[in-house]
C-alpha cells in the first residue's frame, strides 16, 4: 500500500509503513536531506518543515498523519534566488555549522508569515524551540528582523 | 554530483599512492615536503597540496575541516590573496589524508611553557617541535590551531601558484615573467594578451616552483576584511552537504545500540527485530549490535526491539562513587606543578585566608548533527565518508579494523554539523566500516540517535578544585590552587595513537597555571583521578574546567580584600602581560563597568588566556519574573592579527554562548554505569529567549596570531558565576548554575 502525499508541489507515492515519521520520508526516501534529524523527539526543531504554511516538527508527524502540502526549505529559495529572508541570513552571515539552519529558517518564515513586523518577545517565543548548538541567536534575531524590513518594503 | 564533488571524487579515489611523476611540488623546501596527494588527470595540475587547476579555474584545497568556525573561507582567503583570485570564483574542498596536510601548530602547544610569557627562543622551540606533527601525520583540526597552521602556508601556496603561472605564461608568450602581472584569476601580458589560469594549468605543471616571498600586509585586500562567507548560501537553503546527507546508489540506512556502560556486548536476542519493516540485516560487533534497514528510522525501531546483555563498567558506577574517587585522588603526589612561584608556606598571621571548593561536571559535546558516517566495502578497498577533525586517524582505524592497508582506505571529509572535539574521535567513523565489511558492495550509512550520541560520547572530564589564597592591605598575596579530576590526555591519547600518556599533563591544570597574574606566592598542582570513564577533547579543552576555578576565585580574593574584581585583576596583570589588561580595560569601557550595579541587575568580570589568546568579558543578568535572564555580554579579545573580523566575532559569540550553555545547564551524569542525560530535553543549552546579546571587540597588541574558535568559552562560566553573585550575593561554586540559582529556562 502505498501512501500520496505532496511535498513542494510535487506529488509523490511513498510504499513506506505509516508510522515512519514525514522526516524520515523526506530524507532517505525523498532524498530531500536539507530538513535535519536533531533529536527525533521535538526538542531541536532542526527537522522543521510546514504542512499547509504552519512550521511543524517532521520528526513528530507520521506519515499517515500528514494533513496537507509540506513545504521544505528546499521550496524556500534556491542558490540562484534566494528568498528575502535566506538573502537577510546570507547577509547576516548567520550560519556556522549551519546544521540547525533549515529548521531556523523554516520556523522564522512560519514567524514572518503570520507576524510580519516581529518584536523581540515574539522571536522569543516563536523560536525558543529551534537549538543552535553553535549559538547563532544574535544573528539570527538581527537576520529575522531585517527580512521582516525588507519584506514590509515589497 | 557538483563538479567540486567530481573532483574530489576522482581526485581523492586514486588515493595518495599514484603520484604522476612531474606534477607533484612542494611548497617552500621542495626537498622536506611530504609529496602531494592531489593526483591531477589530464588537463589538470595540482601547483601544490593546495592549489588545484583545472580548465575551469582553480580550487583551494583545505588542510582544515570546517565545522561551523568559518575556517575554510579564511583559509581559501589566504591563499586567494596571493593568487589574485575574484572572490566570486574562489572554491574550496577538504583534502585528503595526507601528511601535506599535517597541522604545524599543533604540537607546540603541548610545551608546559606559560605562552603569555614565552620568550623569541621558546616559540622557536615550539616551533621546531610543531614540525613534529609532520612525522605523526598529524592532519588534525583543533585546538585553535587552523590559522596559525595555514597563515604562511596557505599565503605560500597561492604565492608559489601565481608565480608559476606566470613562468608558463612567460613561455607561452615570449615575453619575460617579470614583465607579466596576474589579476582576478588570469596572467595579464604588457600588451594586455590575458590567459586564464586554468589555460596553463598542463604547462605549469611542468615547472619547478619559484622561489616567493609573500606581499606585504599593506597591499592585502581581503585579509583583515570581513569576507563573505563560501558556505552562507549553501547554509541557507539546505543544500550544504553534511556527512548525514550523503547519498549513494543502493544505499542503506542502518542505526547502532552500543553498551551504555562503555563495556563489551554479554549477548543479544534479536528475533523480534529480525521481522520487522524494512529490516535487511542484523550485524553483532564487539560493543553492541547494529541494524541495517531501508530507512534510518526503521532501523532506529529495530534496535529498540532487540535484547541485550551487557558487561559491566569499568569505572565507578554512580556519580557520588565518582566524586569520592576524585576527592581521594588530592591525597595522592600532584601529576604536575606547573606554577609555582614563591613560598606557600609562611604567609603573614596578619593576613586574611580565603578558602573554596568547586565542582565541575562531566559534559557532552552534543553537536547538533549526530555521530554518523557513511562507508562502502568492496573487498580489497574501503571508501568512508563523513565529518572529522582528524581524516589520517580515519583512514588508519578504518584500515586497522577492516584488515586493510590504509591505501586502500579513502576518505571524504564533508563539513560538519558541530564539531566542538568530538569529531577528532573517530568511532563512529570505524562502527560505519565494519557495518559496511558485513554487506559487500553495499554503502552503508549508520546514523546514531540522539540518545546514542548523548550516552557514547567521550566526555568533558568533571573536576574538583580546592583553592587557598591570602589577601592583605587590599593585595593578593598569595593564591595556591588544586585541581583534581581524570585527565583527557590519559583517556584520549592510547585511543588516538596507542601510546600512553605521561608526565606532567599541562592540559589538566592549563587556563589556571599559566595566566598572566603577577601574584608572588603562585601555586598550581594537578592531581590526576584514574576512572576510566571515555573522555575527550571539548572545545576549550582544559581551560573550559580550570577558567571557572581559577577565576571564581579571583573574584573571592577581591572580595575578601575589599577590591572592585576588575581593578583588581588589572593590578596583577598590567605589568604581568599588558595585552591581557588591555583587553580589561576595553571590556570596562565598553560595559561602563563602574563597580557598582542597581537593584535587579548583577554584572561579573572574568579573564581567561587560552589558545595564545587573552579574553576579558563582561556578564550581565537581571532578575526578572520568569527567573534570572542573562542579558548581555561584552568581549574583548587580543588575537594578534585578525585574518577576517566578522568571523573571528562570530568565534567569539559561539564560544560564550556555548560556555554560558554549559554554565548554566549543563551535566552529564553516571548512574548504574550509564550516563543520564539522554537527548535535548535534559541536556539542554541556551536558546533564543535564553541567550544575551554579545558584543565583541578585536584587540591586536599581540604580537602573534592565535585562535579564535575556544578562546571565548572559559571565561564565560566564571563571567556568569560572578554576575549572579553581584545580584543575589550567594557565590557559585558548582556547575550547573541551574541547581543553586533560579534561572530563566
Ligand atoms: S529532530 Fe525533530 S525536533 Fe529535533
Ligand atoms: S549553526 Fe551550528 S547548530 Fe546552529
Amino acid at each position: 500500500m502505498t501512501i500520496a502525499l505532496t511535498v513542494n508541489g510535487h506529488p509523490h507515492q511513498v510504499d513506506l509503513p505509516d508510522d515512519v515519521p514525514l522526516l524520515w520520508v523526506l530524507r532517505d526516501t525523498l532524498g530531500l536531506t536539507g530538513t535535519k534529524f536533531g533529536c527525533g523527539v521535538s526538542a531541536c526543531g532542526a527537522c522543521t518543515v510546514h504542512i499547509d504554511g504552519e512550521a511543524v516538527r517532521s520528526c513528530q508527524v507520521a506519515l499517515g498523519d500528514v494533513w496537507g502540502d509540506v513545504t521544505t526549505i528546499e521550496a524556500q529559495g534556491t542558490p540562484d534566488a534566494l528568498s528575502i529572508l535566506q538573502k537577510a541570513w546570507v547577509d547576516h552571515q548567520v550560519a556556522q555549522c549551519g546544521y540547525c539552519q533549515s529548521g531556523q529558517i523554516m520556523q522564522a518564515a512560519a514567524l514572518l508569515a503570520e507576524t510580519p513586523s516581529p518584536s523581540d518577545e515574539d522571536i522569543d517565543t516563536a523560536m525558543a524551540g529551534n537549538l543552535c548548538r553553535c549559538g547563532t541567536y544574535p544573528r539570527i534575531r538581527a537576520a529575522i528582523h531585517d527580512a521582516a524590513a525588507k519584506m514590509s518594503e515589497v | 554530483m557538483s563538479r567540486i564533488g567530481t573532483i574530489a571524487r576522482r581526485t581523492f579515489l586514486i588515493g595518495s599512492a599514484a603520484i604522476a611523476g612531474g606534477v607533484a611540488f612542494g611548497i617552500y623546501k621542495l626537498n622536506e615536503t611530504p609529496e602531494n596527494p592531489l593526483t591531477p588527470g589530464t588537463g589538470e595540475a595540482a601547483l601544490n597540496p593546495f592549489i588545484f587547476l583545472d580548465q575551469t579555474g582553480v580550487t583551494i584545497i583545505t588542510p582544515r575541516a570546517e565545522m561551523g568556525q568559518g575556517v575554510h573561507t579564511t583559509l581559501a582567503a589566504l591563499a586567494a590573496e596571493e593568487l589574485d583570485l575574484d572572490w566570486q570564483d574562489v572554491r574550496v574542498l577538504h583534502g585528503p589524508p595526507a601528511a601535506a596536510y599535517y597541522n604545524n601548530a599543533m604540537v607546540g602547544g603541548l610545551l608546559p611553557f606559560k605562552e603569555y610569557q614565552m620568550t623569541g627562543w621558546q616559540h622557536m622551540m615550539a616551533g621546531q617541535l610543531d614540525k613534529a606533527g609532520k612525522f605523526l601525520s598529524l592532519q588534525v583540526t583543533g585546538g585553535s590551531t587552523s590559522m596559525r597552521d595555514g597563515f604562511d602556508r596557505l599565503r605560500e601556496a597561492g604565492a608559489s601558484a601565481r608565480e608559476t603561472l606566470k613562468l608558463a605564461a612567460s613561455d607561452r608568450l615570449g615575453v619575460a615573467a617579470a614583465s607579466l602581472r596576474t589579476e582576478s584569476g588570469r596572467v595579464i601580458a604588457p600588451d594586455g594578451t590575458s590567459i586564464a589560469y586554468g589555460e596553463l594549468a598542463e604547462a605549469a605543471a611542468q615547472i619547478v616552483p619559484p622561489t616567493v616571498t609573500l606581499r606585504d600586509p599593506s597591499q592585502w585586500r581581503y585579509l583583515g576584511q570581513s569576507m563573505p562567507r563560501l558556505d552562507q548560501v549553501a547554509k541557507a537553503t539546505g543544500t550544504a552537504q553534511f556527512g548525514i546527507d550523503t547519498r549513494m546508489e543502493g544505499m542503506k540506512f542502518a542505526t547502532i545500540r552500543q553498551n551504555p556502560q562503555r563495556a563489551a556486548m554479554s549477548s543479544f536476542d534479536a528475533s523480534a527485530a529480525e521481522t520487522m519493516p524494512g529490516v535487511e540485516k542484523i550485524i553483532a560487533l564487539e560493543t553492541g549490535v547494529a541494524v541495517v534497514a531501508s530507512n534510518t528510522w526503521l532501523a532506529f525501531q529495530a534496535a529498540d526491539a532487540i535484547d541485550i546483555t551487557w558487561a559491566p563498567a569499568p569505572y565507578p558506577t554512580d556519580q557520588d562513587a565518582i566524586w569520592a574517587a576524585i576527592e581521594d585522588s588530592f591525597d595522592t603526589e600532584p601529576n604536575s606543578t606547573l606554577r609555582h612561584d614563591g613560598n606557600l608556606v609562611d604567609l603573614p598571621e596578619e593576613a586574611t585566608l580565603v578558602e573554596a571548593e568547586y565542582r565541575m561536571p562531566f559534559l557532552a559535546h552534543a553537536t547538533m548533527e549526530p555521530m554518523n558516517a557513511t562507508a562502502l566495502f568492496t573487498g580489497d578497498a574501503l571508501q568512508v565518508t563523513c565529518g572529522n577533525q582528524s581524516p589520517v586517524m580515519v583512514r588508519d582505524k578504518c584500515a586497522e579494523a577492516t584488515g586493510l592497508t590504509p591505501d586502500q582506505v579513502t576518505v571524504q571529509t564533508t563539513i560538519m554539523g558541530g564539531g566542538f572535539g568530538r569529531r577528532g574521535d573517530v568511532d563512529y567513523a570505524v562502527l560505519a566500516a565494519q557495518v559496511a565489511q558485513q554487506m559487500p558492495g553495499t554503502p552503508i550509512q549508520l546514523t546514531w540517535t540522539r540518545e546514542e550520541d548523548m550516552t557514547q560520547d567521550f566526555y568533558r572530564p568533571a573536576a574538583i578544585g580546592r583553592f587557598r589564597g591570602a589577601v592583605q592591605d587590599g593585595k593578593v598575596l598569595a593564591l595556591d590552587g588544586k585541581i583534581a579530576g581524570p585527565s583527557v590526555n590519559a583517556s584520549a591519547m592510547p585511543r588516538w595513537t596507542g601510546m600512553e600518556a605521561s608526565g606532567p599533563d599541562k592540559i589538566h591544570v592549563e587556563g589556571a597555571y599559566d595566566q598572566p597574574y603577577a601574584i608572588p606566592n603562585y601555586r598550581i598542582a594537578g592531581h590526576l583521578t584514574d576512572l576510566g570513564i571515555p573522555l575527550g577533547y571539548w572545545r576549550s579543552v582544559g581551560a573550559s574546567v580550570t577558567a571557572f576555578l581559577h577565576e571564581t576565585f579571583i573574584d573571592e580574593l577581591a572580595l575578601a580584600a575589599g577590591r572592585d574584581p576588575l581593578d583588581l585583576r588589572l593590578e596583577l596583570m598590567r605589568d604581568e602581560h599588558p595585552p591581557s589588561a588591555a583587553c580589561l580595560e576595553k571590556v570596562a569601557e565598553m560595559s561602563g563597568w563602574t563597580g557598582q550595579t542597581p537593584d535587579g541587575i548583577g554584572r561579573g568580570v572574568a579573564f581567561s588566556f587560552s589558545f595564545g589568546t587573552p579574553v576579558a568579558q563582561v556578564v550581565e543578568v537581571a532578575q526578572t519574573d520568569a527567573g534570572i535572564r542573562i542579558n548581555k555580554v561584552w568581549v574583548a579579545c587580543d588575537v594578534g592579527l585578525a585574518l577576517d573580523p566578522s568571523i573571528v566575532r562570530a568565534q567569539m559569540m559561539s564560544g560564550v554562548i556555548f560556555g554560558l550553555s554549559a554554565a548554566a545547564m549543563g551535566e552529564i551524569t553516571f548512574a548504574d554505569g550509564a550516563v543520564e542525560q539522554q537527548n535535548f530535553y535534559d541536556y539542554d543549552a541556551l536558546r533564543m529567549h535564553t541567550a544575551p546579546a554579545v558584543e565583541v571587540a578585536i584587540l591586536e597588541n599581540k604580537t602573534h596570531l592565535s585562535g579564535a574558535g575556544e578562546p571565548g568559552t572559559p571565561p564565560s562560566m566564571p563571567a556568569l558565576g560572578n554576575a549572579l553573585f553581584d545580584l543575589t550575593g550567594t557565590r557559585a561554586r558548582s556547575l550547573p548554575l541551574m541547581h543553586s540559582f533560579d534561572l530563566l529556562m
